[in-house]
């Protein structure tokens, strides 16, 4: 009797086999892997794709904003009072900042002009809604509901009433993508508020704290210190408001203290931003020495050089 | 002539013939998994939710292999790492992995009670995920919250009512006429 063989008989062949079509399939993810990670070639494939997708994007949003518009239809009466008032009063509290602003920006604008200083930002900022918060468990992103059509570039400070809430780093032709200070390694550069000290504050990824890197242990940094944007970036406009001084370990055996914060912003709770309009360009930057290019590792991002 | 009876709601046995799935309807639940992921959860919702996509390509590559194999696999993984804005290739590769792991388990699985399947099913989309986490990892990211493991059990947990649901329009019709 024949042996029965292993293999099926050769009309039952459909294609390659399944580990073929493994090796060929997962060759081609680990070669978009390192194109998207290492070279970003894909801008441009992702930008049509999403575009194409944007329509489903929106569709599938329609259910939850229903719910949450039924929510609010039954909202009481005597809720839409209180908040009325609290909204009225917050306005009348914050006159006196507004009405001196005028006078403020007039000075400012003098005193610049005076001393030859440049203009380094646009007034023009844009609102947007964010439209949902990112998908990916391993960082912190959200997406707006405007992109180019209102002129929105990557690099633009995003801020909500409370402070700073990130950087735009994509636009699509109807959606942003806005990553969050949270978010890992993102920079920000920073100064204390009540000594004036300079600092780098970095994301420190999903549920943990930003903190201040690379400050000295002797660093004057009080615990509760108010962190503003520093402004030397050329991303984020001097003076924002970013986070506060939440815990401060100074080990003198470390070359850093340990200097974690909370962001000012409701970085994952604000429905509602501002994107501040880009800079107007900065003076190019000196080349460096050929010797110090050449240890240092390039930052992905213009924040990163800050500091 | 006698109106044909709706098949009960329960598994089908492992002898029990299944009718050939009808490609739109392979396609149809796929787009509906492919939705299912985009929909905007928040909180315990969304910490819960699992991945219906790969839910959806594990079973139809189990029951349709000549429909869903690893190529349509790895596409809808490209599809899915647009729709999330992640890095092109990560659901790529760790779909196609789950359509081959899959093809592996296809001609075992289902001799086992549904509860059974779902355990083994847990593995593989573990494995998946385990894929994407190690993608990211030393692609450089931040280790995700424990939460990241709840979605393969979340998703094993369905294993059973998706069975039978998808099962259903499959059961051969039986006509009154035949009793």
């Amino acid at each position: 009797m024949r042996p029965l063989p292993a293999e099926p008989p050769a009309f039952f062949h459909r294609g390659p086999s399944p580990l073929a079509r493994l090796a060929f399939f997962g060759l081609l993810s680990i070669a978009l892997l390192f194109a998207d990670t290492r070279f970003r070639y894909l801008e441009n494939v992702r930008l049509v794709a999403t575009s194409v997708l944007y329509p489903l994007l929106r569709v599938v949003q329609v259910p939850a904003e229903a719910l949450s518009y039924v929510g609010t239809y039954f909202s009481s009466q005597r809720e839409l009072a209180d908040d009325n008032a609290a909204l009225k009063r917050l306005l009348v509290e914050q006159a006196p900042a507004v009405q001196g602003f005028a006078r403020l920006q007039k000075d400012g604008a003098e005193l610049k002009a005076l001393l030859a200083l440049r203009e380094r930002y646009a007034a023009a900022a844009t609102t947007v809604e964010v439209l949902y918060t990112g998908r990916d468990p391993f960082a912190q992103k959200v997406f707006v509901d405007k992109g180019a059509d209102s002129g929105i570039v990557p690099g633009e400070a995003v801020i909500d009433v409370d402070g700073v809430v990130g950087q735009v780093t994509r636009v699509f032709p109807f959606m942003a993508e806005v990553t969050l200070v949270t978010d890992k390694d993102h920079a920000v550069p920073v100064k204390v508020v009540r000594t004036g000290v300079r600092s780098v504050l970095y994301g420190s990824g999903t549920g943990r704290l930003p903190e201040l890197r690379f400050t000295a242990p002797n660093a004057d940094v009080e615990v509760g210190d108010l962190l503003v944007t520093s402004g030397i970036d050329g991303t984020y406009p001097a003076g924002l408001a970013v986070a506060r001084v939440v815990t401060l370990e100074r080990d003198t055996g470390q070359m850093f203290a340990r200097i974690t914060t909370r962001p000012l912003a409701g970085v994952d709770r604000s429905m509602h931003l501002l994107v501040l309009g880009s800079a107007a360009a900065l003076p190019p930057r000196p080349d460096e020495p050929a010797e110090a290019d050449t240890t240092k590792k390039g930052g992905r991002s213009k924040s990163r050089r800050g500091g | 002539m006698a109106l044909p009876r709706a098949s009960p709601l329960y598994p089908a046995s492992p002898e029990e013939i299944l009718r050939p799935a009808a490609a739109w309807f392979v396609l149809l639940t796929l787009a509906l998994g492919f939705v299912g992921n985009l929909l905007p959860f928040g909180g315990v919702a969304g910490a819960l939710k699992p991945d219906f996509l790969a839910l959806l390509l594990l079973y139809w590559c189990i029951q349709a292999p000549r429909y869903v194999g690893v190529g349509t696999a790895w596409l809808l993984g490209l599809l899915m790492d647009v729709g999330d804005a992640t890095l092109f290739g990560q659901h790529a590769l760790a779909y196609a992995v789950l359509a081959y792991g899959a093809e592996y388990f296809r001609r075992r699985v289902l001799r086992f009670p549904l509860w059974q399947q779902a355990a083994q099913v847990a593995v593989l989309l573990a494995l998946c995920a385990g894929i994407v986490l190690l993608i990211r990892v030393v692609g450089g990211a931040p280790l995700p919250r424990w939460t990241y493991v709840v979605p393969p059990l979340s998703g094993a947990l369905l294993w059973p009512a998706l069975s039978v649901l998808l099962q259903w329009p499959q059961r051969p019709v039986t006509s009154a006429s035949d009793l």
